[in-house]
């Protein structure tokens, strides 16, 4: 029968190896974690999948950091995407300034592409700045109705105001980084998992 | 002919083993030692396996079970402290990045999610159902394994199956008949028989070997009992070494007609579905119940719904306002024999009772702690986490603070404003609305 042998065989589902920001042994476990947030055993995760996590749930910006998984509209994410979202957490190991070789793309986990993904937690539209207008709706997902329209605007006005260069009326993402070039970016979006 | 003659001889031999062995003990209350012995049996096989499997499993893939300290390090202090660095008072860009560390923690590792399906074993135990990571080690195991198979199936799902229709009927008639006496305390005694002796038979029926622990501190008479929840045997499992009155919803079908039956006999607390809405109605006939000293004590699970044995979710508020002395039980499975664990999201009633009926059997520890009171100046909500806390000590499990409920329903939105409120703090100040 299919069952017995599938059973007496290698654990089946190995995960692809395919991911150098991540270690095997880590890959092995968010594989692990990936099928058990697959409720109907799918092989792909949902938006209803991760909102049933529930300290994710109750986190204000909860819903665009699921958003985060489904870039262009999809409704469904595997588990390839699944790891990539999660690679840009990886802690940055100290491997030395300029010893990586610039023929090869740059790792997901890098101070930029760190930098990259909390941008696109502001960008709603994906147009590579953020106006006013969507500055204001992320601030809103964050303070839910706790305050006033009046602060809340002069919040996003000044904000807007104090990171635009260019006088765009917009943060740009270079505007952005530049903005946070002090902020100690590895430590502050880094998890660490633990073997 | 000859093959009738045969049937019928095997049939009656069948019945008179049954009869012997089993129900006749059980009505006497009086053990043969046949399930203890079954155990150790097993117990010392799956010993062995273990042992076959540790050899022959290569060391690097061996994933380790990685419920109690968790597989990502954790940062714990608290919003304030977090969102700290180089800011001023107000709003920073940077404030993203505290959030979204936070949301991305809880997608890698949650404490919740996990208690929903079943708990890891560290050693596999001959089942398919929990064979996760294991492989294929060699023949003798795997002829074990089929002996297994061959065993659970063949011989023991036939005779648990019978044992628990007898059960059931038995159950069934036997409180229709004892309900046609009148009110006496010849009656009760009576009762307390014949729920006692079903109960015992249907624990045999799933070769249940339950330790009772602490039994001085049984619950008494105008008391209620409170307990983890972790499957409908778990009724079962109290009801074998005492009498309860059951409360819960009145179910249409085979369900209903066990309720009807058994309430004649002992007044058990059935509601229609429309009552359970009407929260001051239940309390009052709680209440009601309890005040009468010579009616036996109420059996009530807090948290709501099935977990996984591993934690204890939080504890419904509504049981400990009715007042009266709270009994707790601890309930702990061995998850070695047997996963216990009822997700009725995934599996129905009668595929679970199959699974259970072709399990190895059922083993568990029943703790009976002291009994609690609400305190002076206490409310409802800390009382209940302070018997919460007493039974995850007892059990050894953990306490968790979540609702139960997050296996269907999804979180309410009032956690989330919680933080919204606190972050609102922090960048709006004294403008902040409340």
């Amino acid at each position: 029968q299919g069952a017995l042998s599938s059973c007496l065989r290698k654990p089946r589902r190995d995960p692809p190896s395919f991911f150098p920001a991540v270690s095997q042994a880590s890959l092995v476990r968010l594989h692990h974690r990936f099928r058990a947030l697959d409720s109907n055993k799918k092989g792909y995760l949902c938006r209803m999948d991760l909102q049933q996590i529930g300290a994710l749930a109750v986190n204000p910006l909860g819903d665009r950091i699921i958003d985060s998984f489904f870039p262009d509209g999809s409704h469904s994410v595997d588990f390839r995407g699944f790891a990539r979202v999660l690679a840009h957490f990886r802690p940055v190991e100290d491997e030395g300034t300029g010893t990586w070789d610039p023929e090869e793309p740059e790792p997901l986990n890098s101070r930029m592409n760190k930098l990259r993904f909390a941008f696109q937690l502001y960008d709603l539209d994906r147009d590579g700045k953020i106006s006013r207008h969507e500055m204001l709706q992320v601030l809103r997902l964050m303070v839910g109705v706790q305050v006033t329209e009046e602060q809340l605007e002069s919040i996003a006005d000044r904000t807007v105001q104090e990171a635009d260069e260019d006088g765009d009326g917009a943060v740009s993402f270079l505007e952005f980084a530049k903005t946070l070039e002090k902020m100690n970016i590895e430590q502050k979006m880094s998890i660490r998992i633990l073997k | 002919m000859e093959g009738a003659d045969l049937a019928g001889k095997i049939l009656s031999t069948w019945l008179t083993v049954v009869i012997g062995l089993i129900l006749l003990p059980s009505a006497f209350g009086v053990s043969l030692g046949i399930s203890e012995l079954y155990m150790k049996i097993l117990v010392k096989t799956l010993e062995w396996a273990a042992l076959r499997i540790e050899k022959g499993v290569p060391k690097e893939s061996v994933l380790k079970n990685s419920a109690p300290v968790g597989i990502i390090q954790r940062d714990e202090s608290p919003m304030e402290k977090g969102l700290s660095g180089l800011r001023g008072s107000g709003f920073e860009l940077s404030d993203v990045f505290y959030f979204s560390k936070k949301g991305l923690e809880a997608i890698v590792e949650d404490e919740v999610t996990q208690r929903f399906s079943s708990e890891e074993l560290v050693s596999w135990n001959l089942l398919t159902r929990t064979n996760v990571n294991f492989q294929y080690i060699s023949l003798r195991l795997t002829m074990v394994w089929v002996l297994g198979v061959i065993v659970r199936y063949c011989v023991l799902l036939p005779l648990r199956v019978t044992l628990a229709f007898i059960g059931v009927s038995f159950l069934v008639i036997g409180t229709t008949l004892v309900g046609q006496l009148p009110d006496s305390s010849f009656k009760n005694w009576l009762s307390e028989l014949v729920h006692l002796t079903c109960c015992r038979i249907c624990v045999r029926a799933l070769s249940g070997v339950i330790r009772y622990h602490k039994r001085q501190y049984r619950p008494q008479k105008g008391g209620i009992c409170v307990a983890n929840h972790t499957s409908p045997l778990d009724v079962f499992i109290l009801a074998t070494d005492g009498c309860y009155t059951m409360v819960g919803q009145a179910n249409g079908g085979l369900m209903g007609i066990i309720q009807r039956a058994m309430v004649k006999a002992c007044p058990h607390i059935w509601f229609e579905r429309s009552e359970i809405k009407d929260r001051h109605l239940v309390t009052k006939r709680l209440r009601e119940h309890i005040a009468d000293k010579k009616k036996l004590p109420i059996l009530i699970f807090p948290e709501g719904t099935c977990i996984n044995n591993t934690s204890v979710m939080m504890f419904k508020k509504g049981s400990f306002e009715i007042g009266g002395t709270i009994h707790p039980v601890a309930i702990k499975y061995n998850p070695q024999f047997g996963d216990v664990f009822w997700n009725s999201g995934k599996y129905s009633m009668v595929n679970y009772l199959l699974r259970i009926m072709t399990s190895w059997g059922i083993v568990c520890d029943v703790w009976y702690l002291p009994p609690m009171t609400r305190q002076e100046g206490e409310d409802a909500v800390r009382f209940a986490n302070r018997v919460k806390s007493a039974i995850a000590v007892q059990g050894g499990l953990t306490e968790l603070s979540w609702d139960g409920d997050l296996k269907r329903a999804k979180v309410k939105d009032i956690f989330k404003e919680e933080q919204q409120k606190n972050y609102s703090k922090m960048i709006a100040g004294n403008g902040s609305l409340n």
